[in-house]
């Protein structure tokens, strides 16, 4: 188990972060390229304006209609998105830990906002699991890949909180907590997480295409 | 998991892909899948495949799903299941019932209408996938009859409609005369090289709906600008290549478009009241040439009858009585944004304009763009039992008064006519040229 | 030689030919005004009483008139055609003087280079054919496009249909029913489609754009395509001296030129059409996309460094096939590029530029700010007009014809020519 737990603080941390970003700049590399090939015209295209001007209407709750008509999902997505970035960037915890190895430090935030955040963060994907069990639409798309990456994705939120607050077998949750983690940060260039490094270059050529071509909104 | 009732699929009744379909082998359609997607797709459709987050949003734009009762089935990311994904993910294993099914689905069940891609969190484009699915199709030779011939007069005449090159000529002079019993010297200017303004129109206007060209040429010779008609191959604006994934052929027939206002060297075209062919010219066809934009300016017939509105260049004599509603057609709101013009049309031109809701950006599509209504009678049902949502649309608006629906595009035209006869709605279509011109000041 | 323009009018100064103006108040109804190649002639389509029309020229109407009169036409010599009908029939009329020989239809008049000879598409009883001085082709077709004529005008050919199929029999069309009818021969073979018809100079040899199937296009020369089959492909040009058949095809790498089959050009390109040979026949050029949406011309497979974002086009050689220009259009505005380097004035709109007999200038009809007139090597003259023609150069290149319709002294429309030296504003 020791030997577990300094891979996991160690070498397996590191691994995590080489490839998120590795496999980040990898990804977008090689999409880059393939679009450069195969795909031309969509640089031609691409409009900082009207690119902007979608990204800021899709990244401000409610600010288009299918949000509007989807109030609960909206919030949970929103309060999700939030909370599963900034607790665990600034989380003391992980702030230390870091400046421990790097010696690079930023603000924290108190332990007690985390807790709140990471308990919003399991309770959204307690949500998303229902919605995507019982909207018929959602679920007709699912498949083990969309339930695999919930779980992924609470994992860490869940053993973090168990390890912190030392509930039975905190032992073995931290161990858990950080493998889980290391694996959640790996995965996100490789998986559908990966529409965190997409999101802003296909709502960006969405944005342009119909601002800069079609003279239309797209939100 | 919940279980949904699936849509029952109807067995494919079109004789053209059938007998595509048959002569199909495992080997064949994995190699042109393969060929399509390796080939000619790269980035886009990758991107968009690995990060849909499968999350539904994309249900609440499409009127087929809508008016499914939400069955997931018809949504868009549902088709794609259906189809592309499917195909990704076999690596294009599937078998001759398979395309048969995705067929129907990409040519007949998406109007590649694009509000999908404004109710996507991530903008992914769902018409750009049922594009490459008729693609895939077209090399597999499995494509609706009607549809396919419409693409074969394309390649053989240059439009959309079979006509010969007399013919066209001797529509647009029998036109002129017939409008000259109405205004003695109107001229429709054949040839007219160096005129500013060259008109073009869709197939269909001279071969059924010959008034057409008539009511233009006296709106034309009324606003006294300088304008022509091409007399040759290249008249036809429309584009029925770009919905068959016949791109080669799409590339052809606009290149033939350009080629003809580029030879009369007018300053730019204006085109009649179609959606499709809009789309054509600004954003398919003319990429599939490497033009960034039409090589010359194209204007709609909406802008052009805003601009000699609000120029005063023709006067309205009455307005149009009875409150109208109007119907934005997708391929000039999403694809040109010209709902506020036409708005602004219909107020110049009309007693009352009543609105339906959701308008503008978010308006439905008419079920029949995108091709769908070109795959003929044997798909009729579906595209009308498909877009209950525009009914109702349209229903509602008629209880508070609306008699006529103001539709400025073909197909939209053609759609909203069998919807409301689907319905028993018992309303009128009409072209913003039939209301000019039967409101305007008619000089002698 | 014997030139033609050896015998023009080559005096300088402006000379008003006919006066519009008096036209219109003699007929109820004047179309646009035609001007012959010397300048001597104006000519426009008038009603001569109602339901009556013919073709006024300077102060004469014809004598006959018809039902209706349209595409007139200046053939090189001269003389004036038009398209013609009375009582339903069409013909061809030439100085007022109409071919024995009517149809039910005709149209798509081609004048000879020397303007002796001239052919249109004809169509009797629903079936089609070219005819040539008014002899329609023995042999004719359900359906007839795309004209194609030889320099001298004694040539034609064009893409008929060979097999019949019914409404919506997509089966049948696949097999193929369209080939190419030279002078009413029609090829060996049929194809899916065929665009594009060319005739060598001497009208003996003919070549199209083919497709054999939905998805192979191919070259076919006197009916037989090339062995390559393409994606795609654009129209095929003989070159003039060796007989030798180019085309642009889409290759996987992009667009090229083939020549007879077999790559001729090492680049690809995003697209490439319009080629074009020098009088010479030794050196091709074509419109190509070097990127995408970025135009310009490439001379033996080099592309200019200037490009343009809305088009090129109008290749035209100088005579000793040592220089190219084209017309480049960019953000709205045209211009003509020589040799790759743009003329340093742009314009609302340019028409084809015209070489001097020496190759040291070019000239075209230009718009600018509302008015037409003349510009070389992007120098305006000083005349302004409501419309010009096509400019011409005098034999010794020294002086320049401009043909133009203008408002006259009485503030009324008047066409004039006028002849310009060079001397006088290239200083
Ligand atoms: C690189 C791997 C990681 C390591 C080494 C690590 C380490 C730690 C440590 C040491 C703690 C404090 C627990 C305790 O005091 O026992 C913690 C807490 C936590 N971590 Fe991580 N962590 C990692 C990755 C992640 C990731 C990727 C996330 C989420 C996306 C995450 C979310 C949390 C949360 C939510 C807490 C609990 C905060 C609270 O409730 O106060 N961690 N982590
Ligand atoms: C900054 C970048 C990010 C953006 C713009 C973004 C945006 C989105 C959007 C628009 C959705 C679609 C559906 C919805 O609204 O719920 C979504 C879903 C999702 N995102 Fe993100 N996201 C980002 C980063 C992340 C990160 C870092 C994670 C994980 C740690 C994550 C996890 C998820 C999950 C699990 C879903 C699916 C929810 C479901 O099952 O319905 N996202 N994201
Ligand atoms: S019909 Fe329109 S909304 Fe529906 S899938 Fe097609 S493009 Fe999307
Ligand atoms: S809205 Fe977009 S991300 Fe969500 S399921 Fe539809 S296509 Fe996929």
């Amino acid at each position: 188990m020791h030997t577990l737990y300094y891979l996991a603080a160690g070498p397996f941390a590191i691994a995590a972060f080489v490839l998120l970003a590795g496999g980040s700049l990898f990804r977008l590399v090689r999409m880059g390229l393939l679009a450069r090939k195969k795909d031309p015209a969509v640089f031609d295209y691409m409009s900082a304006r009207y690119g902007f001007r979608s990204l800021f209407h899709w990244l401000v709750p409610f600010g288009s209609r299918g949000m509007r008509l989807h109030p609960a999902l909206t919030i949970a997505s929103f309060l999700f998105h939030v909370c599963a970035i900034v607790a665990p960037v600034f989380l003391y915890a992980h702030v230390l830990l870091i400046d421990e190895s790097w010696n690079i430090a930023w603000v924290h935030i108190p332990d007690g906002a985390a807790d709140a955040m990471s308990l919003v963060v399991i309770a959204a994907c307690v949500f998303f699991l229902v919605r995507r069990m019982k909207s018929p639409e959602v679920s007709y798309l699912s498949t083990w890949r969309d339930y695999a990456v919930l779980a992924l994705v609470a994992a860490p939120f869940v053993t973090g909180l168990w390890s912190f607050h030392q509930f039975p077998g905190f032992r073995y949750a931290g161990i858990i907590h950080m493998l889980s983690g290391e694996l959640l940060l790996a995965s996100i260039p490789f998986t559908r997480l990966s529409h965190m490094i997409f999101f802003p270059i296909t709502r960006a050529y969405m944005g342009s295409e119909f601002g800069a071509v079609r003279n239309a909104r797209d939100w | 998991m919940s279980q949904v009732a699936l849509k029952k699929e109807t067995p494919v009744s079109d004789d053209g892909m059938l007998k595509g379909a048959a002569k199909l082998t495992p080997e064949k359609i994995r190699e042109t899948v393969r060929k399509v997607l390796d080939g000619e797709t790269g980035a886009r459709l990758k991107t968009y495949a690995a990060m849909c987050a499968r999350c539904g949003m994309c249900s609440d734009a499409c009127h087929f799903c809508l008016s499914h009762d939400r069955d997931p089935a018809w949504s868009p990311a549902g088709k794609v299941k259906r189809t592309i994904w499917e195909l990704v993910r076999t690596g294009g294993k599937v078998d001759a019932e398979f395309i048969l099914d995705a067929c129907r689905i990409a040519h007949t069940e998406c109007n590649l209408c694009k509000r999908c891609a404004m109710y996507c969190p991530f903008g992914i484009d769902v018409a750009y996938m049922m594009l490459v699915m008729r693609r895939i199709c077209h090399k597999l030779g499995v494509t609706p009859q009607y549809i396919q011939d419409t693409a074969h007069s394309h390649s053989a005449t240059m439009n959309q409609m079979w006509v010969k090159e007399d013919e066209w000529i001797d529509s647009l002079q029998w036109q002129e005369d017939e409008a000259r019993e109405e205004m003695p010297n109107l001229r429709i200017p054949i040839e007219k090289e160096g005129a500013d303004i060259m008109y073009s129109v869709i197939g269909p206007e001279p071969k059924f709906r010959a008034q057409l060209i008539y009511q233009a040429a006296v709106i034309l010779n009324a606003s006294g600008v300088d304008w022509t008609m091409p007399g040759t191959p290249g008249w036809d604006n429309s584009d029925m290549c770009m919905y068959t994934g016949d791109n080669e052929m799409m590339g052809r027939l606009k290149r033939a478009h350009f080629d003809t206002a580029v030879r009369l060297r007018v300053s730019r075209i204006v085109m009649g009241e179609c959606g499709h062919a809009f789309r054509s010219v600004h954003d398919m066809g003319n990429r599939w040439l490497g033009y960034r934009q039409p090589p010359v300016p194209v204007i709609h017939a909406v802008e052009f009858y805003h601009e000699i509105l609000k120029q005063g260049r023709i006067k309205i004599a009455k307005k149009f009585e009875g409150p109208v509603t109007l119907h934005d057609p997708c391929n000039i709101v999403r694809g040109h944004g010209l709902h506020e013009m036409a708005r602004e049309v219909v107020r110049l031109t009309c007693d009352e304009l009543i609105e339906m809701h959701p308008n503008r950006e978010h308006n439905y599509c008419c079920s029949a763009g995108g091709g769908v209504i070109n795959c003929g009678p044997p798909f009729k049902t579906s595209r009308v039992v498909g877009n209950r949502v525009k009914a109702e649309q349209l229903f509602a608006a008629k209880a508070r008064g609306a008699k006529t629906v103001v539709a400025p595009c073909h197909n939209c035209h053609g759609g909203l006519e069998d919807i409301i006869h689907h319905y028993g709605l018992g309303m009128d279509v009409k072209f913003l040229g039939d209301i000019i011109y039967s409101c305007m000041e008619k000089p002698e | 030689m014997y030139c033609e323009k050896d015998h023009w009018d080559w005096e300088p100064g402006a000379r008003e030919v006919a006066d519009i103006d008096s036209w219109k108040s003699e007929h109820s109804y004047v179309e646009e005004v035609y001007a012959s190649p010397d300048g001597e002639k104006a000519a426009a389509v008038v009603k001569t009483e109602e339901g009556e029309f013919s073709l006024r020229v300077n102060d004469a109407t014809w004598e006959p008139s018809f039902d209706r009169a349209w595409y007139p036409r200046f053939a090189p010599d001269g003389r004036l055609t038009a398209l013609v009908s009375s009582g339903g029939e069409w013909t061809l009329a030439i100085d007022g003087v109409l071919w024995e020989n009517g149809f039910d239809f005709a149209w798509d008049t081609r004048l000879g280079a020397d303007g002796a000879h001239a052919v249109v598409a004809v169509q009797r009883g629903g079936r089609y054919a070219a005819a040539v001085d008014g002899e329609a082709w023995e042999d004719d077709f359900a359906d007839f496009t795309g004209l194609a004529v030889s320099e001298d005008g004694l040539h034609a050919a064009a893409v008929v249909q060979t097999k019949p199929f019914g409404q919506a029999d997509i089966e049948t069309f696949q097999q193929g029913c369209y080939s190419v009818a030279v002078d009413g021969k029609v090829w060996d073979r049929s194809f899916v489609n065929a665009w594009n018809p060319a005739l060598s100079p001497d009208g003996v040899r003919s070549a199209a754009t083919v497709r054999t199937s939905l998805y192979d296009y191919s070259i076919a020369v006197d009916g037989e395509p090339w062995k390559a089959s393409f994606p795609c492909a654009w129209e095929p040009r003989f070159n003039p001296k060796d007989g030798s058949v180019w085309a642009p095809v889409k290759t996987p790498g992009g667009w090229t030129l083939f020549r007879d089959g077999e790559r001729a050009w090492k680049k690809d390109f995003v697209e490439l059409w319009r080629h074009s040979f020098s009088p010479d026949g030794k050196r091709v050029a074509a419109v190509v996309a070097k990127t995408f949406g970025r135009w310009t011309v490439a001379v033996d497979g080099k592309p200019w460094s200037a490009t343009f974002g809305d088009m090129v086009t109008d290749l035209a050689w100088s005579p000793d096939g040592a220089r190219a220009a084209a017309t480049g259009k960019d953000k709205g505005r045209w211009t003509i590029v020589v040799d790759g380097k743009p003329w340093p004035a742009s314009f609302d709109r340019v028409w084809p530029p015209v070489w001097s007999p020496d190759g040291r200038h070019t000239a075209a009809r230009v718009k600018k700010n509302g008015s037409e007139t003349v510009a070389v090597d992007g120098r305006l003259i000083s005349e302004s007009f409501v419309k010009v023609f096509t400019p011409s150069w005098s034999p010794d290149g020294t002086k320049l014809l401009v043909r133009g319709v203008r408002t006259a002294a009485s503030a009324g429309r008047a066409y004039v020519r006028s002849v310009v030296s060079l001397s006088e504003f290239l200083g």
